[in-house]
C-alpha cells in the first residue's frame, strides 16, 4: 500500500455545445496522500468544481468529455472503470458534500431515511442496526438531540444542520476520501466556523483524506495541508499551505493573496449634513391563522432601529442571514411599508405614497447583491441605465441622455462603447459596475448597497470596493452598506450596526466595534469572520 | 465633458441598428433547428397567404376583363349586366359572366382572364352531368363530364376551369372553392379569437399577478366559477337566441377562451415581480404600468407565445364542431364543419368527407408542428447537437 491515495495525472475536461468545444480543465495533475487535506483554490470559472466532479465522473456526459488523463485511486484507474465499479466507489470509498445542502438533500425524505439508504446500499445494514448507526453518525457530526431529529425533514433544519446531515451521509461508509465542494459558502460565518472545525475534527478521528474546494483563502489557511491554485483550467502553483502563503511564486497566487479588500473608510464627521435619519423603525409581518385569518403574531423582521446617516459617510449594517438587514434597507428606501419616523433630506417620508416618493427616488438609489438578477436580460445596457433618466429627467433629448449614459459608464470604469451590449456579455464584476452606473446616473445623495460584493470573486470584490469609495469621495455620497462580510465592512464603513433577529446588538463607530466589541454576539461574529473560530455563545445558533 | 465623448467618436452610436437581442437570436436559431416546425411554419404561411387572395383563385367572375378598350376588374368591382348586354337584354344587377351571351359579347369586343377555378363558394354549377353531389371530373370520362352542357363534348363551356376538381356538394357548389374559402375563414376566426383572448387573458393575469392580494383573490375566484361553466351548452343556447354570424360567434367564444391564458401569466408575474431588476426599477421610480410592460410582460410572453398555436388549433376545432352541429356560421357560408356534415349525410359521395378530413388534418398538424417548434425555441434548456 502506497502513501498516495489519489493521483490525478494530466486530466483534461472539455465541454461541447452547439458545435463548439471549450476546455474547462486543461492538463492538471495533483496527488492526495492518506490523511492529507488538499485545497483546490480558484475563482469562479477556474475549473475547480469540474475537476472535483470528474474524479467520480459526475459530469453531464456526453456533453462533457475527457480528452486525456488518468485518475488513479488506490491503484485503480477510475477513468477506465465501468459504471458498476464507479458506483461502488461513489458514496463508499469517495464521498462528496456540496455547496447547497438544501438542494442536495431530498426534501421528501426524513433525514433518518436518507442516511439509512446509504448504509443499506453499500453495507446492507437495515432495521435497528441502521438506526443505531444513524444516531451514532448524527452524534458525531454534532446534531443536538439526534433522537428527536431522526424524523425531521430537510426544511425543518437550519442551513448548518443540513450541512451536518450531509456530512453524516458522507461519513456513513467511512470513506477514504471526502471531496468537499465549497461546503460552507452558503452558510453564515459563525456556522461556517463550526462546520470547518467539525470537518477538521472528523478528518483526524477517521484518518481520511480530504479534497477541499473553495475560493476563500481564509478557509484554506485554516484547514489545508497543501494547496493547488487553479486559474483558467490550469493548476499554476502547488505547495504546502504555509509556504504558499508566505512565499507565493506565481503571479496569479500573489494577485489572489493581495486581493483582500483594503483601504480605510471615510472619517466620521458629525458636522456633515444629515441625509437620512430614522427613529423606531419597525417592519412586522403579520402571521395569520384560523378561518377568519386573524393576526395571531408577527414576524419582527426589523424591530425598533434608530440610525443617522450623514453625507459622505458610510453606515455598515452587519448580521447573519435572517437578521433583517435587507428588510431595514428596503424600509428606509420605502420599497416596503414600515412604522417609525424616516426623514430624508428634510422630508418626512414615512407616510409617503409611491407617487409622492417618485420625485425623491432619484436622490436615493439601490445597488443589489446579485448582478445577474438585478439587470434585465432583455434590455441593452444603455436602456437599463437610461431608464431612471426617462422617469426623472424626461426633458432630456435622446442625445443628451446618451451622453449621460456614456459619461457614467466611463465613471464606473467601463468602456462607453459597450453600452449597446446586453448584460450576459459582461462578467460579474462588470455587471455590478453597470448596476452601480444605473444608480449613479441619477446623481443620488443616498445609496443603499445591499451586499454588493457578496456574489463577486475576491479580486473583483476589492476593485468594486475601491470604486465605491472613489465615487463616495467624489460625490459626497451617503452609503448604507449592508453586508455579512466583515472584511468588506471594515474597508468601507465608518459607523456600523450589528443586527440580530431584527434588533440592534451593538451600534457605534466601526473602529471601536472591530477593536473592542462589547457584546458576546459581536465577539463571536468577529472570531468566526477573521479567525474562523467557533465560539460557543448562546446567541449563536447551530 | 460627457457630450464630448459622444461627438468625438461617432462609431459609438453605430452598432445599435439591426441587432436582434441575443436572447431572441438564440430562440430564432432554435426554431430553425426544428426542421419540421420550420417547414410547417412556411407552408402554413404560404397556404394562408394564398387563401387570403381566394377571390383571385376561385371566383365566378373573371379577374380582368378588357371590354371595348376598357379594363374592368369584376373580381373586385360589381358591374351590372346592362354594361355588356345593353338596357334591353341586361336586366340583372350582377353580371353572370359564365352565361353564353355575356362571354360571347366580351370575347367579341376584347378578352377576359378567369381564375383557375371558375366558381365562388356560393356558385352552383348549372351544368352538372348528373344529380348533385357530383364526382370530381377526373373520375369521369370526357363524354360523361360534359354531358350536362347543351352541346355535350363540343360545348365551349366544358373547359378545365369550369369542371369541378373536387366534385360538388349536394347543392351543386364547387367543393374546391368552398374548401379554399372555408380554410380562410377558419384560420381568420382562429387567429382573431386567439389574439383577442390573449389580450384579455394576459391583461387579467398580469393585473392579478402584479398586484396580488385581494385583487388576485377575487379575480381568481371569479375565474374558477366562470371556467366551470359548461361552455359548449352555453354556446348552443346563445347561438340559438342570437342570429349566427362571424362576430357573434367570435364574441361568444371569447367570453370563455381568455381564461386559458390567465394561469400562466399570473404565475409568471407572481414569480417575476420579486426579481431584483423589477425591484431596481421600482427604486428608480418607474411607474407600475411601465414595469409591467417593460420588465414583466416579456417574461410572461414566453409562456403565452408557446401557448398560442395550440389555442389557435383549439379555436379552429371548436368552430368546426359548431358548424358541424349546425350552430355555427350562417347557412351558405363556406365552412369546413358544414362540409364534414355533408360528407356524413352523403356517404355515396366520399370526396366530401375526404376533402374536409384532409384540409382539417393538414391544417391542424401544421399548427401543432409550429407549436412544438415554438415551444422548443423558448425552452432555455433545450440544446441541439
Amino acid at each position: 500500500m502506497t502513501d498516495t491515495l489519489l493521483s490525478v495525472r494530466n486530466l483534461s475536461v472539455a465541454f461541447h455545445q452547439g458545435g463548439r468545444t471549450s476546455t474547462a480543465v486543461d492538463d492538471i495533475s495533483f496527488d492526495i496522500k492518506r490523511g492529507e487535506v488538499v485545497a483546490l483554490v480558484g475563482e469562479s470559472g477556474s475549473g475547480k468544481s469540474v475537476s472535483a466532479n470528474s474524479i467520480l465522473k459526475l459530469l453531464p456526459y456526453p456533453a462533457a468529455s475527457h480528452p486525456g488523463g488518468e485518475i488513479v485511486f488506490n491503484g485503480k484507474d477510475l477513468m477506465t472503470a465501468s459504471d458498476a465499479e464507479l458506483r461502488n466507489v461513489r458514496g463508499n470509498d469517495i464521498t462528496m458534500i456540496f455547496q447547497e445542502p438544501m438542494t442536495s438533500l431530498n426534501p421528501l425524505h426524513s433525514i433518518e431515511r436518507q442516511i439509512a439508504e446509504i448504509l443499506d446500499l453499500h453495507q446492507g445494514i437495515k432495521g435497528l442496526a441502521a438506526r443505531t448507526r444513524v444516531l451514532e453518525l448524527l452524534n458525531q457530526v454534532g446534531i443536538r438531540e439526534p433522537e428527536k431529529r431522526l424524523a425531521a425533514y430537510p426544511h425543518e433544519l437550519s442551513g448548518g444542520q443540513r450541512q451536518r446531515v450531509m456530512i453524516a451521509m458522507a461519513l456513513a461508509n467511512r470513506p477514504e476520501l471526502l471531496i468537499a465542494d465549497e461546503p460552507t459558502t452558503a452558510l453564515d460565518v459563525t456556522v461556517q466556523a463550526q462546520i470547518l472545525e467539525l470537518l477538521k475534527k472528523l478528518k483526524d478521528e477517521h484518518g481520511m483524506s480530504m479534497l477541499f474546494i473553495t475560493h476563500d483563502l481564509g478557509i484554506v489557511r485554516k484547514i489545508a495541508d497543501r494547496v493547488c491554485v487553479m486559474t483558467k483550467g490550469k493548476i499554476v502553483e502547488t505547495g504546502p499551505t504555509a509556504e504558499i502563503f508566505a512565499n507565493p511564486q506565481h503571479a496569479y497566487t500573489r494577485h489572489l493573496l493581495a486581493s483582500e479588500p483594503k483601504g480605510v473608510p471615510p472619517l466620521s464627521d458629525t458636522s456633515k449634513p444629515v441625509v437620512m435619519q430614522a427613529e423606531g423603525m419597525k417592519v412586522w409581518f403579520p402571521i395569520k391563522a384560523g378561518f377568519l385569518r386573524k393576526v395571531v403574531d408577527h414576524v419582527k423582521a426589523v424591530d425598533g432601529i434608530d440610525l443617522t446617516l450623514r453625507a459622505g459617510q458610510t453606515l455598515g449594517v452587519v448580521g447573519e442571514s435572517g437578521s433583517g438587514k435587507t428588510t431595514l434597507g428596503l424600509a428606509l428606501t420605502r420599497l416596503i411599508s414600515s412604522k417609525g419616523r424616516i426623514s430624508f433630506i428634510g422630508n418626512e417620508i414615512a407616510g409617503y405614497s409611491f407617487t409622492q416618493m417618485r420625485p425623491l427616488r432619484n436622490r436615493m438609489q439601490i445597488v443589489f447583491q446579485d448582478p445577474f438578477g438585478s439587470l434585465s436580460p432583455r434590455m441593452a445596457v444603455s436602456d437599463i441605465i437610461a431608464e431612471g433618466l426617462k422617469v426623472h429627467e424626461p426633458g432630456l433629448s435622446e442625445k443628451e441622455r446618451d451622453a449621460r449614459v456614456a459619461g457614467v459608464l466611463e465613471e464606473v470604469g467601463l468602456d462607453a462603447a459597450t453600452r449597446w451590449r446586453y448584460p450576459h456579455e459582461f462578467s460579474g464584476g462588470q455587471r455590478q459596475r453597470i448596476a452601480i452606473a444605473r444608480a449613479m446616473v441619477l446623481k443620488p445623495q443616498f445609496v443603499m448597497l445591499d451586499e454588493p460584493t457578496s456574489a463577486l470573486d475576491m479580486s473583483v470584490q476589492a476593485q468594486v470596493v475601491d470604486l465605491l469609495r472613489d465615487l463616495q469621495a467624489k460625490h459626497s455620497l451617503a452609503y448604507l452598506f449592508i453586508s455579512h462580510d466583515l472584511k468588506v465592512v471594515r474597508a468601507l464603513a465608518n459607523d456600523m450596526i450589528v443586527m440580530r433577529l431584527g434588533k440592534v446588538v451593538e451600534q457605534g463607530p466601526s473602529e471601536r466595534i472591530f477593536t473592542a466589541p462589547q457584546e458576546d454576539y459581536t465577539k463571536a461574529l468577529m472570531a468566526a469572520a477573521f479567525d474562523m473560530k467557533a465560539v460557543d455563545v448562546p446567541a449563536i445558533r447551530q | 465633458m460627457a457630450a464630448d465623448i459622444v461627438s468625438a467618436d461617432p462609431t459609438l452610436l453605430a452598432g445599435r441598428t439591426g441587432r436582434l437581442s441575443p436572447v431572441n437570436r438564440r430562440r430564432w436559431d432554435n426554431f430553425k433547428a426544428n426542421r419540421r416546425g420550420f417547414w410547417s411554419f412556411w407552408i402554413f404561411l404560404v397556404l394562408f397567404g394564398l387563401s387570403l387572395g381566394a377571390e383571385f383563385i376561385a371566383n365566378d367572375k373573371p379577374i380582368l376583363v378588357s371590354y371595348k378598350g376598357e379594363l374592368l376588374v369584376p373580381a373586385l368591382v360589381q358591374y351590372p349586366e346592362k354594361k355588356f348586354l345593353g338596357e334591353e337584354l341586361g336586366f340583372l344587377a350582377v353580371t353572370d359572366y359564365s352565361s353564353l351571351e355575356v362571354s360571347n359579347e366580351i370575347n367579341a369586343n376584347g378578352w377576359m382572364i378567369w381564375p383557375p377555378i371558375r366558381y365562388s363558394y356560393q356558385t352552383a354549377n348549372s351544368y352538372i352531368p348528373h344529380s348533385a353531389p357530383t364526382k370530381p371530373f377526373w373520375l369521369m370520362d370526357k363524354a360523361e363530364r360534359c354531358s350536362g352542357y347543351p352541346q355535350g363534348e363540343a360545348d365551349p363551356g366544358c373547359t378545365l376551369g369550369n369542371l369541378n376538381w373536387l366534385g360538388t356538394d349536394d347543392q351543386a357548389r364547387d367543393v374546391a372553392a368552398r374548401m379554399i374559402y372555408g380554410f380562410r375563414i377558419s384560420v381568420l376566426f382562429g387567429l382573431i379569437l386567439t389574439i383577442a383572448s390573449a389580450i384579455v387573458g394576459v391583461t387579467a393575469g398580469a393585473v392579478q399577478g402584479y398586484f396580488g392580494g385581494w385583487t388576485d383573490l377575487l379575480l381568481q375566484r371569479f375565474i374558477e366559477i366562470w371556467s366551470s361553466m359548461p361552455v359548449l351548452y352555453i354556446l348552443l343556447i346563445i347561438a340559438a337566441i342570437l342570429p349566427p354570424g362571424f362576430f357573434i360567434l367570435l364574441g361568444i367564444m371569447l367570453l370563455f377562451s381568455w381564461v386559458g391564458f390567465v394561469g400562466i401569466v399570473r404565475a409568471e408575474f407572481l414569480r417575476a415581480r420579486n426579481f431584483e431588476y423589477v425591484r431596481a426599477a421600482r427604486a428608480l421610480g418607474v411607474n407600475n404600468r411601465t414595469i409591467m410592460f417593460r420588465h414583466l410582460l416579456p417574461n410572461a410572453m414566453v409562456a403565452t407565445l408557446t401557448f398560442l398555436p395550440f389555442i389557435l388549433s383549439g379555436s379552429i376545432t371548436t368552430l368546426t364542431s359548431l358548424d358541424f352541429l349546425g350552430f355555427g356560421m350562417p347557412p351558405g357560408s363556406p365552412s369546413l364543419g358544414e362540409l364534414i356534415s355533408q360528407g356524413k349525410s352523403n356517404l355515396q359521395a366520399p370526396w366530401l368527407g375526404f376533402t374536409a378530413f384532409a384540409v382539417m388534418s393538414i391544417m391542424l398538424s401544421l399548427l401543432i408542428f409550429i407549436g412544438e417548434a415554438t415551444r422548443d425555441a423558448f425552452d432555455p434548456r433545450k440544446t441541439f447537437r
